[in-house]
């Protein structure tokens, strides 16, 4: 397996299937079926299915299981070493989701990072963010524009608590849009639970459950059925997955007002579109300031972008003294998790060829 | 952060009016700013609501260099940036540090000239803190079309030194002259209505006009307006709604007045104090692209206003030797008139000693600002009047139409044969049957059919249903919005031709109806196919979710009511018979018209 290690080899290289590393013969995030893949988190477009062997943080697990169903999975806890064949791998907490890793990997001496998604502020959920030095640094760049900056959790939650009370006040149920697995339970940690009830869609409920197995505490939610309305519960909350905003069960919980919770929101033009009735700047990917202060700790000389505003990032980069590269992948498709991701491909940096429309039948 | 001053209570105005698609609750956050702003910000308000935006007092360019500067960051990056936002504005608040993290300008050399100072330039005025109005704004940004640009820059970066993000966005929009809110004209007089208890027809009237915002104050622009204050001041136009029912519903036709519906630019001219104001229908005033309509108007009695419409013309009396050019149709354009459609030149209409010419050159007209000698020969305008609202200074909407057709009709009598103002001629018929034959002229004359007007009715303010009826050629039409769209085959492969459309239902959102596929130019098919790109929400397959922003009208032989359909409603023969690029999506028609047409339909 070491054989077709050498010297010259990079510790990581890019493929048509993925980022490979050579020295231990696996695959990081591969999009396509490989023996051994390396996975930074459970969201669709990172986790596939069809590979050989899995292997994950113990925090990432459980949601990987329940969504990939009877697949070879073997977990590691943050910070520890793995040796794989010539290649030490290490994973540490990205902040993207729970359970969520960069990935290490040192070959040689030479270390080499690669993020997945990430976020550098603590999010009340998911294990904080932990700068790794490295020589090259693979970092996401979804929001790498200087017009995408975060205000502090505290005071989006807060805009959100008081939009929700004033629903509830005028008598309308409130409805929030939140991917289902990570921002769904980030605004269920950390929304103030003595305003109302909070239900939630059967998408969102699934990830709840299994998070809760997991030894993760979240207040206390209702699935949705048929039988409830506005009138069973006044002045809910609901969680629901963006794709099922607009759907046929707000009906019997008018007056309804709707919101979405996304890094997007931050554009007035995406918010409009949106045609959700507020839209809340919340990401789960880190901001411009954050993505150059990642960057910057890791202390890399190398830096490679994926999936985002890549070649603006990269250009700023290297007007910043990194040696930068675009690396492409396929990430940011096909995962109703991922809309953050697919919104890009329909803007105007982006290819006239964005994924299809995903979770329609949420 | 700057919770009380009058600017903080605009931009918030602004975020409210932002965070919600609820018509009532636009209006009511409206209706609570005018009840509780400095009077002068109301004033600025409505200006910026009607359409009366200062002009723009500082490039781009040099914003985009500015903001560029205090983010620390490089032009490229802003520049960059700009198109995922969509909105300069937008993209310099979005990028502009914390006050206290701003890059300050680096300091000028000693040897340069003293800078202006604000308070210099201003006249004596004091530099804007936080405390400052909307009315201080855009009386420092209007007052920069005096200053040197380094006064400009000095000015620009202070506010943004001063402003929160929501303050500094707003500021950025009213710098940069592209102010809208996404309120019409209509609603900002409803919520004035509302705030002030006064009548919105007499607010609507108020508002019409010439004014000044930086001269006029709240009181006497709203509240105790002097009837003598503004002689330019039309009226609010009165709007025919399109005929659902077969016109014998009517009633007795002897209790109708029928006229010609011209296919020109309706109008009102005003002339009072020995001046006269042109306004169209979208209340802009025109009178400097018409010279030739105001010459002989001193005859008229002071105090005169006239509604009709406005016409490229074409005298019977003096035949130009090169006949007038029609309006080109690019080759392969499908024209929907039958081919056997009588020449222009050939119809003479009862009652008029000339021709209206088609749309398209009156056209020439109004696309420029003056006009010349040449153009005026080439295309004279004519004013076919259909209405009196005002004799001798005196309003007399309230009047039957009867009545103030025959003062019409005296008055005009008054002018020489060669005026270039007549009365539109009525349409005689004592049956319903009689009044259908000739509207089958109306194509021949130019004109798109006839207006069936009650012989009591007054002249209204806006669209009221009940009096007034457009009886139009085409048996139905309805203006709805593209929501999805699909590319053709075969030679249209690759264009989008194939669109889904919709109307509101009474919750504002759109219920779809009908698909069309013809009756466009592969021009316009060009012209589409690049709007989608750039427009598309989402994807299905081959179908795209684009943007509810355009507007067609769409032509169609029946309506019927399907179970079969999501709607439950099914046109027979719909096409695409205009793409209506002068109307904004919230001005199509509605589902509730939609049904009226159906239910019309089924008797």
């Amino acid at each position: 397996m070491t054989k077709r290690t050498t010297s010259r080899t990079p510790v990581l290289s890019f493929t048509d299937k993925g980022i490979y590393c050579a020295a231990a013969d696996a695959f990081i995030d591969p999009w396509r079926p490989v023996d051994r893949a390396l996975i930074t988190h459970g969201h669709a477009d990172h986790a596939r299915p069809g590979h050989g062997a899995y292997l994950c943080t113990e925090a990432a697990a459980p949601v990987i299981r329940h969504r990939l169903g009877n697949v070879k999975i073997e977990t590691v806890p943050f910070g520890q070493a793995v040796a794989m064949g010539g290649a030490q791998l290490s994973y540490h907490p990205a902040g993207h989701v729970p359970g969520s890793a960069q990935i290490r990997v040192e070959v040689g001496g030479e270390v080499w990072v690669a993020s997945g998604d990430y976020k550098v502020a603590a999010d009340g959920l998911s294990e904080p963010f932990e700068p790794v030095s490295c020589h090259a640094f693979i970092s996401e760049c979804t929001f790498g524009l200087p017009v995408f900056t975060w205000d502090p959790q505290p005071t989006v939650m807060a805009e959100i608590n008081r939009w929700w009370a004033a629903c509830a006040a005028a008598g309308k149920t409130a409805v929030i849009g939140a991917y289902s697995l990570g921002k769904a339970q980030r605004v269920l940690a950390n929304v103030d639970t003595t305003i109302g009830p909070i239900l939630t869609h059967s998408a969102v409920e699934a990830t709840n459950k299994v998070l809760r197995a997991q030894g993760i505490a979240l207040p206390e939610t209702t699935q949705l059925t048929a039988e409830m309305s506005a009138k069973s519960h006044p002045g809910a909350l609901v969680i629901v997955p963006p794709s099922a905003l607009d759907a046929a069960w707000t009906r019997r919980f008018k007056p309804v007002e709707t919101a979405f919770a996304s890094g997007w929101m931050r554009l007035r033009g995406i918010r409009r579109r949106r045609a959700a009735d507020r839209g809340f700047v919340l990401s789960d990917h880190a901001d411009w300031p954050d993505l150059n202060n990642a960057i910057k700790e890791s202390g890399a000389e190398r830096v490679f972008v994926t999936h985002g505003y890549t070649s603006i990032f990269r250009r700023w980069l290297e007007s910043q003294g990194y040696n930068a590269a675009i690396v492409e992948t396929e990430y940011g498709d096909e995962a109703p998790e991922a809309e953050e991701d697919a919104e890009a491909a329909l803007l105007p940096d982006a290819s006239d060829n964005p994924p299809e429309p995903s979770g329609a039948g949420a | 952060m700057t919770g009380s001053s009058g600017f903080a209570l605009f931009a918030q105005l602004f975020v409210s009016l932002d965070q919600t698609t609820s018509t009532t609750l636009k209006v009511q956050a409206l209706a609570d700013y005018f009840g509780t702003a400095p009077p002068a910000d109301r004033v600025w308000t409505i200006a910026l609501l009607s359409g009366r935006r200062p002009r723009r007092t500082v490039t781009t360019t040099q914003l985009r260099n500015w903001a560029a500067q205090c983010a620390g960051l490089p032009l490229w990056l802003v520049e960059e940036a700009y198109p995922v936002v969509g909105d300069l504005a937008e993209t310099i608040a979005l990028i502009l540090p914390a006050p206290s993290d701003m890059v300050q300008p680096t300091p000028s050399t000693p040897a340069d000239a003293p800078i202006t100072t604000l308070a210099t330039m201003q006249n004596g005025a004091q530099s804007l803190g936080p405390t400052a109005d909307l009315a201080d704004w855009i009386v420092m940004l209007r007052g920069l079309s005096q200053a040197d640009d380094k006064t400009r820059h000095q000015c620009v970066l202070q506010a943004w030194q001063t402003l929160g993000t929501t303050e500094r966005f707003v500021f950025n929009k009213l710098i940069t002259g592209g102010f809208r809110m996404g309120v019409s004209q209509k609603l900002m007089t409803r919520a004035l209505a509302a705030a002030t208890a006064i009548p919105e027809v007499d607010l609507a009237l108020r508002l019409m006009g010439h004014w000044d915002p930086a001269e006029v104050d709240f009181e006497t622009l709203v509240l105790a307006p002097d009837p003598q204050a503004n002689l330019s001041r039309p009226y609010p136009f009165y709007l025919a709604t399109q005929l659902d029912a077969p016109p014998q519903e009517l009633g007795d036709p002897a209790d109708w007045v029928a006229e010609w519906k011209w296919d020109g630019i309706r109008g009102q001219i005003v002339y009072r104090g020995g001046t006269a104001f042109i306004w169209s229908r979208g209340e802009e005033l025109i009178t400097d692209r018409f010279p030739d309509l105001t010459e002989m108007l001193d005859l008229l009695p002071d105090g005169t206003v006239l509604d009709g419409e406005i016409l490229a013309w074409q005298h019977t009396h003096k035949r130009p030797t090169n006949p007038p050019k029609q309006a080109e149709l690019p080759l392969g354009d499908v024209p929907l008139a039958p081919a056997t459609e009588p020449a222009v030149q050939a119809a003479r209409i009862p009652g008029l000693a000339g021709q209206p010419q088609p749309f398209a050159q009156l056209q020439k007209r109004i696309t420029r600002k003056s006009v010349s000698k040449k153009l005026l020969q080439e295309v004279p305008a004519h004013f076919l009047a259909y209405d009196l609202l005002e004799i001798q200074g005196d309003d007399i909407r309230t009047q039957p139409l009867a009545q103030r057709r025959a003062s019409l009709e005296q008055i005009l009598q008054t002018l020489p044969a060669d005026a270039p103002i007549s009365a539109s001629p009525l349409v005689q018929a004592n049956t319903w049957d009689g009044l259908a034959d000739q509207r089958q002229q109306a194509r021949g004359y130019q004109a798109e059919g006839l207006m069936l007007k009650h012989r009591n009715s007054p002249y209204q303010d806006g669209r009221k249903k009940g009096d007034w009826w457009k009886w139009k050629l085409d048996p139905l039409s309805i203006d709805a919005v593209m929501i999805y769209a699909q590319a053709g085959h075969g030679r249209r492969a690759n264009l989008f031709t194939d669109f889904t459309f919709a109307v509101a239902d009474e919750t504002g959102a759109l219920q779809p109806f009908t698909k069309a596929y013809s009756g466009l130019t592969d021009a316009e098919f060009r012209k589409i196919t690049a709007w989608v790109r750039k427009n598309t929400l989402e994807r299905y397959g081959p179908v795209r979710k684009v943007r509810p922003e355009l507007v067609f009208e769409i032509a169609f032989e029946g309506i019927q009511r399907s179970p079969r359909h999501k709607s439950g409603i099914a046109l027979r023969f719909p096409r695409m018979a205009r793409w209506r690029q002068d109307k904004p999506a919230s001005e199509a028609n509605t589902l509730a018209d939609l049904t009226d047409l159906l239910s019309a339909f089924e008797q």
